[in-house]
């Protein structure tokens, strides 16, 4: 079977001041595949993201979302196209239900303009809303406040919305950050069905999730691609292992 | 939630009915004064979508309301104008000038926008000042006779009587209540609140925060240059006064006192406040003190209002 490329970029780099956080990065993402993004603290996983989502635009170069050039599009655009964000910070609406938290997304995907689409009811738009939640076993919560969520299930909620958009790629930033080894486990049935519909580009620390998880691992440095490969390849890397799996034991 | 819509829109219509009942047992003078509850109550509704439900804090609405009261005051005043496009007329000029000022102070964020808003509300002020000779600055204008009624479809209504005025500024209340619960509820209410809530994350999920702000701006300041008309129009006078930066401060003074966020805070809180002023300066020309310290106590223990610490607490449905 063929692999259609979903997003690619062509020498992206973005600097703040000197520091160059992004650096002359090629990348390029297949349709339907778990991607993972590994490197260590200030690699600039979390920039890099940020590039292909439109929270921060390039310094230079282009990023391409099927075939279409979106280098220079805003952020709200990208994500009406289909690329999804989720913070690595909890990002929801704190004072506001799960359910609500959950329509705003839903709302985004059935009534983008606020004058379009005259059809779509707030009943449909709850409904849809209650169904993302339940995907991720929120079902129960739907009337919470969602600040006084456990941090495990404000984790959830916050993958919940990014699901909700029915995105064509999601971009997961260090999700299972702060979970208990249960939740980790849950996650990862919740990335596996995420991926029957969509496409997951996954940055994490977690090599257990990253290895149990990845189609294929992009290793970042410095701001630069140090390595490019399925898990197996990248455990034999010598350089990633050294670098950042830790020295082989006797 | 539709449920929850549901109770607030019942809740709304009682409301209306009971004030429109007032008119039968509350004395002439309590009547007049529930006039003007109800039309600056109209000014804070305005002010209460984008300070209360949207969480822009502008500091500079009596720029919207003077829009509506000199636009309509004016050509009712030089070209006789009859009431009734007078008043639309005023309703369209600030609905311009709130999307122009939107256009441009929704550029900036937070301390920066009350600034700004601020800013361009001193210049409307100034201005008002500096073209006296048409405005008549801060001695003002009365308008003439002939503009005190109108024919409405064949109706005459004579705006020196107290009952037509009252039932005027009633109608004018509920149409902008039935509008702000239609603007509060479903996907626009809930956009306006999303980018109150997290305006960051309102954008990652598709949405262009910009042109969200500068519909709830300018729906807003329409909803206050309404007010500002009626003002005018029904009491026959505009003035500079009403441009003046204490103009800006008074819808901001009634919504939180009555509860940002919530449908009726702001005629709770005009109705408590207007009230209150008017009993206090009868007992001492320093009540502004007593306004001064409500306001630093409500801020303090009751930063969401009466109506928000209510829902908060026992009834989430009153949003």
């Amino acid at each position: 079977m063929a692999e259609l490329t979903l997003l690619k970029t062509q020498a992206l780099s973005r600097h703040f001041g000197g520091l160059k956080a992004v650096e002359n990065v090629d990348f390029e993402l297949q349709t339907g595949e778990i991607r993972a993004i590994i490197g260590p603290n200030g690699a600039g996983k979390s920039t890099f993201v940020s590039l292909l989502s439109g929270r921060y635009r390039a310094t230079s170069g282009r990023v391409s979302f099927l075939g279409q050039d979106v280098s220079d599009m805003a952020a709200y655009k990208r994500v009406q196209l289909g690329i999804a964000y989720t913070f690595q910070i909890t990002n929801i609406y704190t004072q506001m239900t799960v359910l609500e938290n959950v329509a705003v997304a839903v709302q985004n995907r059935l009534k983008p303009h606020i004058f379009g689409n005259r059809h779509v009811t707030e009943a449909m738009i709850e409904a849809e809303a209650a169904k993302a939640a339940a995907t991720l076993g929120l079902g129960d919560m739907l009337d919470e406040v969602a600040g006084t969520l456990a941090y495990g299930h404000q984790r959830l909620l916050e993958v919940a919305m990014g699901l909700a958009l029915e995105p064509k790629l999601l971009i997961l930033d260090e999700p299972t950050q702060g979970l208990s080894d249960s939740e980790i486990e849950n996650f990862k049935d919740v990335v596996r069905k995420i991926n029957e519909t969509a496409t997951v580009l996954l940055i994490e620390h977690n090599m257990d999730v990253v290895m149990a998880l990845a189609d294929r691992i992009t290793v970042l440095d410095r701001g630069q691609i140090l390595a490019e490969g399925t898990p197996a390849e990248i455990s034999d890397n010598a350089a990633v292992q050294a670098a950042y799996l830790g020295e082989p034991t006797e | 939630m539709i449920s929850h819509d549901r109770k607030l829109l019942v809740l709304c219509l009682a409301v209306l009915a009971v004030l429109f009942a007032l008119q039968f047992v509350l004395s002439s003078y309590l009547v007049l004064a529930l006039t003007r509850i109800l039309i600056l109550a109209v000014f804070a509704m305005g002010y209460n979508i984008l300070m209360g439900y949207t969480g822009l804090l502008s500091l500079g609405h009596s720029m919207f309301f003077a829009a509506g009261l000199y636009a309509s005051g004016l050509v009712s005043y030089y070209w006789g104008v009859p009431l009734g496009w007078a008043f639309l007329i005023g309703i369209v000029a600030s609905a311009v000038v709130s999307l122009v000022i939107g256009l441009l102070a929704l550029r900036t964020e937070a301390v920066a926008f009350m600034i700004v808003t601020l800013m361009f509300s001193q210049v409307a002020f100034l201005s008002t000042l500096h073209f006296s000779k048409i405005t008549g600055g801060d001695q003002g204008l009365t308008l003439p006779t002939s503009a005190r009624s109108f024919d409405l479809f064949g109706l005459v209504l004579d705006l020196t009587n107290d009952t037509t005025r009252f039932n005027i500024a009633f109608v004018v209340f509920a149409a902008v209540l039935l509008l702000t619960y239609a603007a509060t509820r479903g996907p626009f209410g809930r956009l306006l609140v999303a980018v109150r809530g997290n305006a960051d994350r309102t954008e990652m999920l598709g949405f262009d925060i910009y042109a969200v702000k500068l519909m709830a701006f300018t729906l807003s300041g329409t909803i206050a240059g309404t007010a500002g008309a009626l003002y005018g129009l029904m009491f026959g006078f505009i003035g500079s006064s009403f441009a003046d930066f204490q103009n800006s401060i008074q819808p901001l003074l009634f919504t939180l006192v009555g509860g940002p966020g919530t449908l009726l805070g702001p005629l709770l809180g005009t109705g408590l406040m207007t009230m209150l002023i008017d009993r206090l300066s009868g007992l001492t020309t320093a009540y502004l003190i007593v306004v001064g310290v409500l306001l630093i106590v409500m801020t303090l223990w009751f930063p969401k209002g009466i109506l928000g610490t209510i829902r908060d607490k026992w009834a989430r449905w009153l949003n």
